[in-house]
């Protein structure tokens, strides 16, 4: 029983980093109309710098315990790079959506080497002790890192605060009339230059601020993101395209089937993954949340 | 269309490479083959009939892992025996696949796909004890046309009668493809990507079609997969990674999609575009995303597009 729920906990964890990614997907997809590949590379700069930025902070002898801030910090900094990158994107809006992947693509092979270049081709990883700062809570026989807690808590909350963002703000009717009918909301004296800029931008830091809070409990290697983008696309498939409630069940389903396969039957890890993914694709092409055609 | 006197000289022309003693570009060509072939059937899928596949390498490795198989495990050294087996297996994998795939046009047919070249990666990189994982699985020298030639040293087997060999399947292969786009199905393919809706009001199903130009692109996959792994003697999963399928639509779009003889020329610059980036720089990956996405800002018709304006 304990066992079982040191699994599912684990799977939400990944689940609420996997949230965070497939979130930035959704926003920009819903808006954009573009399926951007390059997310995976956001959640691996956002790794990477995180690892630079604690490690600075750590140094200039901030306690330890301030670190997850510095993380967060560290991936709401690098958001700077979503307005260049959606100007760069902009030139592509009314291609081929084949020609508009792909550019995404090319970002993809891009920040690849951009990281190499930056921080080598050696795996970072932060001190071990700072995962420990945080100690473990025990309940009986349960044993969870307060750590995963801090991360699915901020998941959560960061999940609510995009509700809160799309249902209840000025900025989230119009983010919404534009993903509804983009030339009717132009009409209405929306600025689309403006909306798609900051749209993009959150969607870049959703990645980063995903990529930091994970680095304590792993390191950051330079395939993270390309595998990761893999695993968004599943969630954004099981919750269906542009919905950031399919996005918050789809990371859930793929979180805790992924552990569970790991702690069970690991070959089937990324299988299990795919296998209902394709499933889903068969039975809900929509996915669970999306609403049809759109 | 290319004049045919161009298309005769670019034949010579590399049939020549081996023979002006620098081994080291005729092995370079030995990719080109195969990705050529592969790309061809890509093409297909893309360019006539606007399917865009994320997953296309899956076929690749299919090919590659036949050839793995029939040599290491079977002993099987026919090379022809190889190029049918590993036709047969894309086209057999390709069935219940293209099924389901075709159903989806657009981003989600690019995400299956790409789905399913993920499921058969992940596949090949965990199970180990069938298909030795990570470190992929040897793929032995075959028999050419039942000559026994064993022995050749490597070199000397590739730069020549494996060459040649691939030399002429390529143009077989574009021979093949050729026949199969000025066909009426090939014209049907191509009013399916302009419009499906009209497409059906004449009577032509499109998903019928469209899945007759998967497996066919599959088929093309396969063999040209199975040209790759016999340069490198090894299959090993990385072919059927999606970042693989995404380098074969950079090529094609490098060459241009929608025109016969785009791919191929999209396949030859690539390798020696990586080849000479390479060489001067460890960041050729960033050089690389940096050419595809000035090729997808400037030019969406890619090379063959500067060189004619007619549509395919």
């Amino acid at each position: 029983m304990a066992q079982s729920l040191n699994i599912v906990l684990g799977g939400v964890f990944h689940a609420a980093v996997l949230f965070l990614v497939a979130a930035g997907l959704q926003l920009v997809f819903g808006v954009q109309k573009i399926l951007n590949l390059a997310c995976g590379s956001f959640y691996a700069l956002g790794a990477y710098f995180g690892v630079s930025l604690v490690s600075w902070a750590l140094g200039a002898g901030l306690p330890a315990p301030l670190f997850v801030l510095v993380l967060v910090a560290a991936g709401v900094l690098l958001a700077v790079l979503g307005p260049p990158i959606e100007r760069l994107l902009r030139t592509i809006y009314d291609r081929d959506e084949s020609l508009q992947l792909l550019l995404t693509f090319a970002l993809v092979l891009m920040f690849e080497d951009v990281i190499r270049f930056f921080w080598g081709s050696a795996p970072h990883q932060l001190a071990g002790a700072v995962y420990l700062v945080y100690g473990q809570l025990t309940l009986g026989r349960l044993t969870i890192p307060v750590y995963n807690l801090i991360v699915i808590a901020a998941g959560g909350a960061i999940a609510a605060g995009m509700g809160w963002l799309l249902i209840r703000t000025r900025f989230g009717r119009i983010v919404r009339a534009a993903a509804e009918n983009r030339r009717m909301a132009e009409a209405l004296g929306v600025d689309m230059g403006w909306v798609y800029s900051r749209v993009f931008t959150l969607g870049v830091a959703l990645g980063t601020v995903g990529g930091a809070l994970v680095i304590p409990a792993t390191a950051a290697v330079n395939e993270m993101g390309i595998d990761l983008i893999v695993e968004a696309f599943a969630v954004v498939v099981i919750g269906g395209l542009g919905s950031m409630r399919g996005a918050f069940a789809g990371a859930l389903v793929v979180g805790i089937l992924r552990a569970v396969a790991i702690a069970t039957y690991p070959e089937v890890e990324m299988l299990a993954i795919y296998v209902i993914v394709i499933g889903v694709l068969i039975l809900r092409p929509a996915g669970l949340f999306a609403r049809a055609a759109t | 269309m290319i004049p045919r006197f161009v298309l005769a000289l670019a034949v010579v022309g590399v049939a020549l490479v081996p023979l002006a003693g620098q081994d080291y570009y005729a092995t370079l060509m030995l990719p080109f083959f195969g990705y050529g072939i592969a790309l061809l059937g890509l093409n297909l899928l893309f360019g006539y009939t606007g399917l865009l596949s994320f997953g296309h390498a899956l076929f690749v490795a299919v090919g590659a892992y036949t050839a793995a198989y029939l040599t290491g495990v079977f002993g099987v050294r026919q090379f022809e025996l190889i190029l049918l087996a590993a036709a047969g297996t894309a086209a057999l994998v390709a069935v219940p696949t293209g099924l389901v795939a075709v159903r989806y046009v657009k981003i989600y047919f690019g995400m299956l796909t790409l789905a399913f070249g993920m499921l058969f990666y992940s596949f090949l990189f965990k199970f180990y004890h069938l298909t030795g994982g990570d470190e992929g699985m040897r793929v032995l020298r075959p028999v050419l046309l039942g000559q026994p030639l064993a022995g050749m040293d490597t070199v000397p087997f590739l730069v020549g009668p494996y060459y040649y060999y691939c030399l002429g399947l390529l143009i077989l292969a574009a021979l093949v493809m050729w026949r199969i786009v000025s066909s009426p199905f090939g014209l049907c393919l191509r009013v399916i990507r302009e419009n499906p809706a009209k497409a059906e009001a004449l009577g032509l199903s499109a998903r019928r079609y469209r899945f007759y130009a998967f497996v066919i692109a599959a088929v093309f996959g396969g063999v040209g997969g199975v040209l790759l792994a016999v340069p490198t003697g090894l299959a090993d999963p990385l072919l059927a990674y999606w970042t693989h399928s995404g380098n074969l639509v950079f090529m094609l779009l490098l060459g241009g999609f929608a025109n016969f003889f785009g791919p191929i020329l999209g396949a030859l610059v690539f390798i020696f575009l990586q080849d000479q980036v390479m060489s001067f720089t460890q960041y050729w990956r960033f050089v690389f995303g940096a050419i595809l996405a000035v090729v997808v800002i400037f030019f969406p018709r890619g090379l063959m597009g500067l060189w004619s304006s007619e549509g395919a």
